[in-house]
């Protein structure tokens, strides 16, 4: 908003207040320009602050305690502990490489940040650091849209861009203080590589383009998404040679900065050979062969000035080339040495793939298919400026603008496929509507400039066009008017964007989902902090060497705040080890207890939102327990839960429903309870209707710590009885 | 077949004699082009017979061998003084990227190495 003002101050009005300060037209630009970034910087870091002003500074949600609990080893045992860390505290009995399994990108940039503020004698905890990295991010990434905006279009688009992208929900979504997590970090790195990218092939400079290979190093360091990335650029290049706009600028930039990014990439151990040998990569190396193709051809055609010649070595060169290269593909992919695109990937191209074959990746809410609603409350106006702003890339076409065009299609469509992946697609859409806007808002105040018919007034900014309508016909009637109202109109736009965005942020995206609030009937609000208060008492009352079972969600937060190991946890990476769990939660206590002694489980801890009517808690969640565990355990199957096809946890529901160590765990005294007036005792606020067992006894488990609204609820495993 | 084989030396032939023409500095440089591809042939070649373990000192060889001849080829474009995109380039500049762009390469390379 502010930089669509500052914009069209350039053109429009310029400022009395400026003017008495006595600068020159440019000196004046680049003073709005300078206010106007640094205004959008601080907005940036600003409206992601809700959770902190209203809560307080602490880590949100599953995966950013792993990622927390990461960095404060990094900060207090080093970078080569933490490079070669095995952790025992997880997946036990099994333990996990923590330092060959994870993107250490984010995590050393908060160490660094950490250290730095410690050089400048600012003694930050580096919890603060991590709680505030992610905005901290998001503030620069406003500044490289900028400059991206400015690469493809002009200033003015860079400006807007900036200004959108500082308060689009769809990346506020995941970078509010609080979200440590790998895409705060991710999404400065791809825009930062791509606008270097773009800068190397409208320079066709090398020191640009290993610059382009830094920054893609560090996004292969911060996100598995870097895999967009290797496939975009190969595209875009096969894009510009199939159009005809092979450049030597062109070969330059790609060359350079694919092999260098290729090495730099396999520094990171997570990724390891995948450049070399995984499917997914494979698009970047063919393309890098085929350019040596094209530079080679381009060379011959030049060195020989002869047409005819040039054709018949054309036909010889592309004909072995074709069938080399199709050769290489079919012996890599037959042999098995190039491994197939893995599940999660592959279910971005056959959205269907992940609910048949792999439960865990299908069951995470975040991978579902976007709704309707969920791009217009993440894009707003963003959605109908997107294919204005298509349609100006289309008038002018350069390199850079087929660059975003590309970005664009290719990421509006991942979005499509997965909620998650609106994050990749938002820098994106608000650089293409950035487009929109200030090309329109050019027009139209160019428009009401053009106050006397002579052609002197029209600009350089608008061109040959608007010069030659100036000296030939009459201007519109009431052009000056329309324009006026259309800019207002263009403003009013903006404004409720601006609106929209806050009250998002504030809505849905800041809430720390670790701590849950509501209204009470008298309309203060009342703070729900259970987990934590399980956590901490997990902390303080268990041995320091007792095992924990859990559904792997809430694995990561409590070896963070807990400190003590845990069955499974978010990483999912052992399928078998998670369907063990699941089976254990889905079976009759006994076998349950079988299961449990054979893990060395001490402790279960379950979630139960019944009283407070949370509806994010295990009975909600039973079902893909079940799936996964008969994923792996024939023995478990669906179909014994549910009754006709329906889920249900009153009386009527199925016999093993009733008698599962889950639905014991959640339920336990609860038919005790009143938890709503006028209805009888154990009725489960979530489900809406009166439990069907009441009266559970529990042989093998014993309650240890139930918290005070009752969400978390923590069993202790008895020992096996002396007698047998 | 027998067009086709005239056709083909008449290629060389005429390929030949218009490479003659370049300036000398391009033709150090395509020397060198030619010098790394073929370290890193006879790089895969051994691989062959050995095999690949270590596979990362194997990729490193091969990969330096690779981008440096890349790199080379980049600064060839850059310093011909025929391309007109690149002609208010000082070839000064082209090198000293050229430079900074191989010392890049064989820092990550040697920490690839094993």
């Amino acid at each position: 908003m502010a930089a669509a003002a500052a914009s069209a101050m350039l053109d429009a009005l310029p400022a009395p207040l400026l003017r008495s300060l006595r600068l020159k037209t440019k000196q004046q630009e680049l003073l709005l320009r300078v206010s106007a970034l640094a205004l959008i910087y601080v907005l940036a870091f600003a409206v992601r602050l809700f959770s902190v002003l209203r809560y307080e500074s602490m880590i949100h949600e599953f995966d950013p305690y792993f990622n927390y609990r990461t960095t404060l080893y990094l900060t207090e045992h080093g970078y080569a502990e933490f490079w070669n860390w095995f952790d025992s505290e997880s997946w036990y009995p099994l333990g996990r490489v923590v330092g060959g399994t994870l993107f250490p990108g984010l995590m050393v940039t908060a160490a660094l940040l950490h250290r730095l503020l410690r050089a400048l004698s600012l003694a930050v905890h580096i919890r603060e650091v991590c709680v505030l990295t992610a905005p901290f991010f998001a503030a620069n990434t406003t500044l490289v849209a900028y400059a991206f905006g400015r690469e493809i279009w002009d200033s003015g688009a860079g400006l807007v861009a900036a200004a959108l992208i500082a308060v689009c929900p769809g990346y506020i979504s995941r970078s509010v203080a609080g979200s440590y997590d790998n895409e705060g970090v991710a999404i400065f790195a791809l825009l930062l590589t791509f606008y270097l990218f773009v800068r190397a092939v409208n320079t066709g400079s090398l020191a640009w383009a290993l610059a382009a290979a830094f920054g893609y190093f560090y996004m292969v360091s911060a996100w598995g998404g870097y895999v967009f990335i290797i496939n975009l650029l190969p595209l875009y290049v096969l894009v510009l040679l199939v159009t005809g706009r092979y450049s030597q600028r062109l070969y330059v930039a790609y060359n350079c900065t694919y092999v260098l990014g290729m090495l730099l990439g396999m520094q990171i151990r997570f990724v390891g050979f995948q450049h070399v040998q995984s499917g997914e990569h494979m698009a970047a190396m063919g393309v890098f062969f085929l350019l040596q193709v094209f530079f080679f051809l381009d060379w011959v055609k030049y060195m020989l000035d002869d047409v005819k010649l040039f054709k018949s070595f054309l036909r010889i060169t592309l004909t072995c080339v074709i069938s080399a290269g199709t050769l290489a593909l079919g012996i890599g992919t037959a042999s098995g040495y190039i491994s197939p695109w893995t599940g999660r990937f592959y279910s971005l191209l056959d959205p269907t793939y992940a609910k048949d074959h792999i439960p865990i990746i299908a069951s995470v809410s975040e991978h579902q298919p976007t709704a309707w609603s969920s791009f217009m409350f993440d894009f707003h106006i963003l959605l109908f400026l997107f294919p204005a702003g298509l349609y100006f890339c289309f008038k002018r076409l350069s390199d850079a603008t087929i660059f975003i065009v590309m970005y664009g299609l290719t990421s509006m469509y991942f979005a499509g496929v997965m909620v998650r992946l609106i994050l990749v697609a938002a820098p994106a859409v608000c650089l293409i509507s950035a487009i929109a806007v200030s090309a329109t808002i050019k027009n139209l105040t160019t428009l009401i400039r053009t106050k006397s018919k002579s052609p002197q007034t029209t600009g350089k900014v608008t061109g040959s066009k608007a010069a030659a309508k100036g000296a030939v016909d009459q201007p519109l009637p009431f052009q000056h008017n329309a324009a006026i109202a259309l800019l207002l109109g263009a403003f009013y736009l903006l404004s409720r964007y601006a609106i929209h965005c806050t009250w998002v942020t504030s809505e849905a995206y800041s809430s720390p989902s670790i701590v849950l609030s509501a209204r009470g009937h008298n309309g203060g609000r009342v703070i729900f902090d259970d987990y934590r208060e399980a956590y901490y008492w997990l902390r303080q009352n268990t041995p320091t060497d007792a095992k924990i079972m859990s559904w792997w969600d809430y694995g990561y937060q409590i070896t963070a705040m807990g400190n003590r190991t845990v069955i499974v946890d978010n990483n999912t990476w052992n399928n078998t080890h998670i369907a063990t769990v699941g089976r254990a939660m889905s079976s009759y206590e006994d076998e349950a207890y079988e299961i449990m002694q054979s893990l060395d489980v001490n402790y279960v801890l379950v979630v139960f939102g019944g009283v407070t009517g949370y509806s994010s808690d295990d009975i909600n969640k039973f079902l893909w327990m079940v799936r996964i565990g008969g994923g792996v355990f024939p023995v478990i199957k669906e179909p014994d839960y549910l009754v006709n096809g329906e889920y249900r946890v009153d009386k009527g529901a199925s016999p093993k429903m009733l008698n599962c160590l889950m639905y014991k765990l959640c339920y336990y005294r609860f038919g005790e309870l009143t938890t709503e007036y006028g209805k009888p005792p154990g009725y489960d606020r979530v489900r809406g209707v009166e439990i069907g067992n009441k009266d559970i006894k529990l042989e093998y488990l014993e309650e240890a710590y139930t918290t005070s609204n009752w969400i978390v609820r923590i069993y202790k495993v008895k020992p096996p009885k002396n007698r047998s | 077949m027998p067009k086709a084989a005239g056709d083909a030396k008449l290629l060389i032939q005429s390929l030949g004699k218009a490479y003659a023409a370049t300036p000398t500095n391009l033709k150090i440089i395509d020397l060198y082009v030619v010098f790394a591809v073929a370290s890193a042939l006879v790089q895969v070649f051994y691989m062959g017979i050995v095999g690949s373990f270590p596979f990362n000192s194997f990729l490193s060889g091969v990969l330096s061998c690779i981008g440096t001849a890349v790199l080379a080829v980049c600064l060839r474009i850059q310093v011909n003084k025929d391309n007109k995109e690149f002609k208010d380039l000082a070839p000064e500049r082209a090198f000293a990227d050229f430079v900074l762009c191989n010392l890049v390469l064989h820092l990550v390379i040697m920490n690839f190495l094993g």
